[in-house]
C-alpha cells in the first residue's frame, strides 16, 4: 500500500520550503514511505487512555519580570546578514 | 606518553609543580592535531592564535598567585553546534559555512570561568542528524582505532578528538545517543546528563525536548569535573532545571556494595552482537565482585522507541530548522526572483540529504490530517517508554547494558539505508525519550574495536551514574587503552 504519494511529497516540500527535483521526489517518496511504514508499528499499542508526553520535566509557564536587559546592538545583529541596507536586513521582493 | 593522555589531576599536578606550562600543553594539543588530524578529521575549525595568546597570559598569571579555575589550562574541543563568540560555528552544514556567532553558549561561559582553553570546533553529522559522521557537510571524521571505520555520531569529532589525544576533553550533544554512541565506538567516556541539567542556550537546536550537552573525556573523574562546570539553571533556557548541582567528584567513592542493578533483557537480546554481549556480561561480573547485585528486568516498550523517536525528533527539527532561511545569517542562494524562491533555493542548496529527509518527515508528521496519527501517537508512546524507566528505577539504582548493539561499522556500509542506520540507536534513544541521565564507559574490545557499557539512573542522579561508572572503570582498567595512529 502506498502511504505517501508523489503529490504529497511535492506538497510537503513546499510547506518545508525545499525545492525538489523530480528525481528527489521519487527518492523521498520511496524513503518516506519506508519510514512511515516502520513508524506504523506504534499502532500495535493501545494508547487510548495514555496522556501524551510533550516534555519530561514538570515545568509549566516559566515567568519572569518584564525588565530591560542588555541585548545585541544593531551592528552585531546584522553582522551575519547576507544582505543589508540602512541598518536593516534586505531580502528579495516579497510580492510579485 | 603525550601529556594529553594524562588525567586532569595529573596535568594539574605538573602545572602546580611548574614541570609544565599552559603554553606547552596548548602546543602539545596543536602538534598532535597537525600530526594526526589528516587521518582523523575531527576538527572543522581551529582557534590557534587565540588559544596560544590565552595560554601565554595564563602562564604569566601563574606566577602571581591568582586563583585558578577547576579546568585551568586544559585544551578543549567543542562540537560545532555549540555557538562560540567570534569563532566560526557551522553545525557541519554548508548553509552555515560562513557563520561567526556574536554570542557564547552558556556552557562556553562555564568553561571560560573554569579557565579551560578552546582549541577548536569539532566535526559532526550536519545539525547533529546522524550516527556515523558521514552526514557532515564538509568531510567525515574517522575512528582513531581504525580509520576505515566510522567514529559514530553525531558527536563523532568530539569522541575521536579525545580518543586520538588531540584535546583533554570535548563537549558534545546528545539527542538520541549522539554523545554515548560515538564514546562507545571510540573507547572514551561520554555522559548525557538529565534533560534540563545543562543549559541548551546557544546549542543549535535539533529536537528541543531531547537535546542535552555533555562532556566526553578519557576517564570518569575528568567527566565529573567538566559536568560540574557546565551544569545548572540558566535564565536564558527556561527548560533548564532549578535543581541543585551535586558535588560530582565526591560521588566517586569506589563503593558499589549493595547497589541494585537492573539489566533489561531487551538490551542483550536479538541484534546485539556476541562480542558486545560478552563484554557487558564480563562488566556485570566485575560490578558483582565489588558487591553490586544484578537482576534481569524488562523494558517492554523499548522496541517502539526508535519509531517514536524518529517521528518526534524529526517533527521538532522541522520546526527548529525553519530559522535557516538565508535572511539573517548563513549562505543565501543568489539570483532568486522572490522571497519564497530565495528560501527554497537557500535551503535546498545548503542542507544535505539526511537533514532534508528529516525535515520532510517532520513536516509530514505535523501536517493537517496526520498530526494525531503520527506525532501525537508518538508522544503517547513516549509516555509508555518513560513509565517503563520510572518503574524500574523505583526498585533499582541503575540500569546497565551495552551503549550500542555493535562496535563501529565501516565507512559507507550503511549510508544508503536510513532505517538500518536508525536501528543503531535502539539502546540509546529510550534514555532521551525518558529524559534520564546515562553514561558510556569503555568495557573492552571486540575484534579490535572498543565496546561501551551504558549506565543509566534516575533524573538528576548523575552522581549515581558516576559512582557506578567510576567503580567499574577503576576495577576493569579498560580506559587506559589508547589507539595507535
Amino acid at each position: 500500500m502506498e502511504r505517501i504519494s508523489k503529490d504529497q511529497v511535492r506538497h510537503v516540500a513546499h510547506l518545508a520550503r525545499l525545492s525538489v527535483t523530480e528525481e528527489e521526489v521519487d527518492t523521498f517518496t520511496e524513503q518516506l514511505d519506508d519510514i512511515i511504514e516502520f513508524a506504523e508499528q506504534l499502532n500495535e499499542l493501545d494508547t487510548d487512555d495514555v496522556e501524551p508526553t510533550t516534555h519530561v520535566l514538570d515545568i509549566h509557564n516559566v515567568l519572569r519580570k518584564d525588565e530591560k536587559r542588555p541585548s545585541l546592538d544593531r551592528e552585531e545583529a546584522l553582522k551575519n546578514a547576507p544582505d543589508q541596507e540602512d541598518g536593516q536586513v534586505k531580502v528579495p521582493s516579497v510580492l510579485e | 606518553m603525550s601529556i594529553l593522555e594524562e588525567s586532569f589531576s595529573g596535568i594539574h599536578k605538573k602545572l602546580h609543580n611548574k614541570e609544565l606550562k599552559v603554553s606547552e600543553l596548548v602546543d602539545a594539543s596543536f602538534s598532535r592535531i597537525k600530526e594526526v588530524d589528516d587521518k582523523v578529521q575531527a576538527f572543522l575549525t581551529l582557534n590557534e592564535e587565540a588559544a596560544r595568546n590565552q595560554a601565554a597570559k595564563m602562564d604569566e598569571a601563574m606566577g602571581t598567585g591568582n586563583t585558578r579555575g577547576l579546568l585551568f589550562g586544559l585544551p578543549a574541543g567543542i562540537k560545532d553546534n555549540i555557538v562560540t563568540n567570534g569563532l566560526r560555528t557551522t553545525a557541519a552544514s554548508q548553509l552555515l559555512a560562513n557563520f561567526d556567532p556574536v554570542h557564547n553558549a552558556t556552557v562556553m561561559d562555564g568553561l571560560e570561568e573554569a579557565d579551560a582553553l578552546t582549541i577548536g570546533k569539532l566535526n559532526m553529522d550536519e545539525f547533529a542528524m546522524g550516527s556515523s559522521n558521514e552526514n557532515s557537510g564538509f568531510y567525515s571524521a574517522r575512528n582513531p582505532w581504525n580509520t576505515d571505520y566510522v567514529p559514530g555520531g553525531s558527536s563523532g569529532g568530539a569522541a575521536a578528538s579525545v580518543a586520538a589525544g588531540e584535546v583533554s576533553f570535548s563537549l558534545g550533544s546528545d539527542t538520541g545517543g549522539s554523545i554515548r554512541q560515538p564514546a562507545s565506538y571510540c573507547g572514551v567516556v561520554g555522559l548525557k546528563p538529565t534533560y534540563g541539567r545543562v543549559s541548551r542556550y546557544g546549542l543549535i537546536a535539533f529536537a528541543s525536548s531531547l537535546d542535552q550537552i555533555g562532556p566526553l573525556t578519557k576517564n570518569v573523574e575528568d567527566n565529573a569535573l567538566v559536568l560540574g562546570q557546565i551544569a545548572g539553571h540558566d535564565r536564558r533556557d527556561s527548560t533548564s532545571a532549578d535543581v541543585g548541582i551535586s558535588d560530582y567528584l565526591s560521588s566517586l567513592t569506589g563503593d558499589v556494595k549493595g547497589m541494585k542493578i537492573a539489566v533489561p533483557k531487551e538490551y542483550l537480546g536479538e541484534g546485539v552482537h556476541e562480542g558486545v554481549r560478552n563484554r557487558v556480561l564480563e562488566a556485570l561480573k566485575v560490578l558483582e565482585q565489588q558487591g553490586a547485585e544484578w537482576e534481569e528486568v524488562s523494558l517492554p516498550h523499548s522496541q517502539y522507541a526508535v519509531a517514536a523517536y524518529y517521528l518526534l525528533a524529526s517533527s521538532e527539527a522541522s520546526a527548529n530548522l525553519a530559522r535557516f532561511d538565508g535572511v539573517r545569517y548563513g549562505v543565501r542562494a543568489e539570483n532568486a526572483d522572490n522571497l519564497i524562491d530565495m528560501y527554497k533555493e537557500t535551503r535546498s542548496q545548503g542542507f544535505g540529504d539526511e537533514v532534508k529527509r528529516r525535515i520532510m518527515l517532520g513536516t509530514f508528521a505535523l501536517s493537517s490530517g496526520y498530526y494525531d496519527a503520527y506525532y501525537k501517537k508518538a508522544q503517547k508512546v513516549r509516555t509508555l517508554i518513560k513509565r517503563d524507566f520510572d518503574q524500574i528505577l523505583e526498585k533499582y539504582d541503575v540500569i546497565v547494558g551495552p551503549t550500542a548493539p555493535t562496535t563501529a561499522f565501516k565507512i559507507g556500509e550503511k549510508v544508503n539505508d536510513p532505517l538500518t542506520m536508525y536501528a543503531n540507536d535502539i539502546l540509546t534513544i529510550p534514555v532521551n525519550l525518558a529524559g534520564v541521565p546515562a553514561i558510556s564507559v569503555p568495557c573492552g574490545f571486540s575484534e579490535g574495536l572498543p565496546v561501551g557499557l551504558q549506565i543509566i539512573s534516575r533524573p538528576f542522579e548523575e552522581s549515581t551514574v558516576y559512582r557506578a561508572a567510576h567503580a567499574y572503570e577503576q576495577a576493569a582498567g579498560h580506559y587506559k587503552a589508547k589507539p595507535e595512529l
